[in-house]
């Protein structure tokens, strides 16, 4: 049986921590596009599931070598959504990480402090742009409203991800 | 580290999968490898092992092994730049072990003497 969820992430380990919650009741997510999950029942924890930014999208040579590396390492795409995808490995084949080095770990949390300062900093721009200018003409604001608490939101969840870059490279300091 | 770079200490990883590449394997035998020699305790993400092949391949540490039957999953081989790369790091890890075990050896008997 399929069983369709509504949910909005902004914080993808939070996501990954839900989907392999999700898993453990014995819910496997099969499919995703922007907030609709797709589940399929089957045996519990039978699969750990990880979210993964990458640097170009999924259709790009690059991305297709690095799904296929991942894929041929028994790693399932289960779907992709912009630059995300959704990776899941059997639980009975080990623990299950993308990256196992700081390095590569605080790349990919910069690929997503990127992405979401980029739509915090626009957000923020247009939604107090219009502001102004709304306010000057006597018009509705609403929709700058909207713009301004978008972009305070993305800027939360970037300070996030930052702070998540610093403790990583404190650990770097000492470690590998 | 040196200027050059080249005799600064090898990532785990790099020094794991490099060992494991005195046989040629493809990625996922590199994951198995490393993880059994190193009794489960060293387990290689996907991701950063491609990234670490990536860059081992740009500097020539290893090749891909080209057959014709299988070429489906991709088979790598260590070179002969890399046989030294890794000779190198054990040499510097002996150093290590071999001050550590002076040091520490010293002072723990110091200490029972004491």
């Amino acid at each position: 049986m399929k069983t369709k969820v509504y949910k909005l992430f902004f914080d993808y380990e939070k996501e990954e921590r839900w989907l392999n919650k999700m898993s453990a009741l014995g819910l496997h997510c099969i499919d995703f596009t922007f907030g609709r999950y797709l589940f399929e029942e089957g045996a519990p924890g039978e699969y750990t599931y990880r979210i993964e930014l990458l640097d170009k999208m999924p259709s790009h040579p690059e991305s297709r070598a690095y799904i296929k590396f991942l894929e041929d390492a028994g790693i399932e795409c289960v779907a992709t959504h912009l630059r995300w995808v959704y990776f899941r490995q059997k639980t009975a084949d080990g623990p299950f990480e993308i990256y196992s080095d700081y390095n590569m770990k605080i790349a990919h949390y910069k690929r997503i402090c990127w992405l979401i300062g980029v739509f915090a900093a626009v957000n923020l721009l247009i939604g107090s742009a219009n502001m102004i200018r709304f306010v000057n003409k006597g018009l509705p604001v609403a929709v700058s409203v909207l713009n301004l608490a978008v972009g305070l939101i993305f800027t939360y969840f970037f300070a996030l991800y930052l702070l998540r870059i610093r403790k990583l490279k404190k650990e770097k300091r000492l470690h590998q | 580290m040196t200027e050059s770079g080249e005799r600064g200490a090898l990532t785990e990883a790099a020094y794991y999968i490099l060992l494991a590449l005195h046989t040629p394997m493809h990625g996922y035998g590199i994951m198995q490898f490393v993880r059994q020699i190193s009794h489960d305790r060293v387990n290689l993400g996907a991701g950063t092992l491609y990234g670490a092949i990536s860059t081992l391949l740009d500097k020539g540490w290893i090749r891909p092994l080209s057959r014709e039957r299988d070429s489906r999953k991709k088979e790598y081989v260590i070179t002969q730049t890399g046989r030294q790369a890794v000779i190198a790091e054990l040499n510097r890890l002996q150093e290590l072990i071999d001050n550590g075990k002076k040091i520490i050896g010293g002072a723990h008997s110091e200490n029972e003497s004491i």
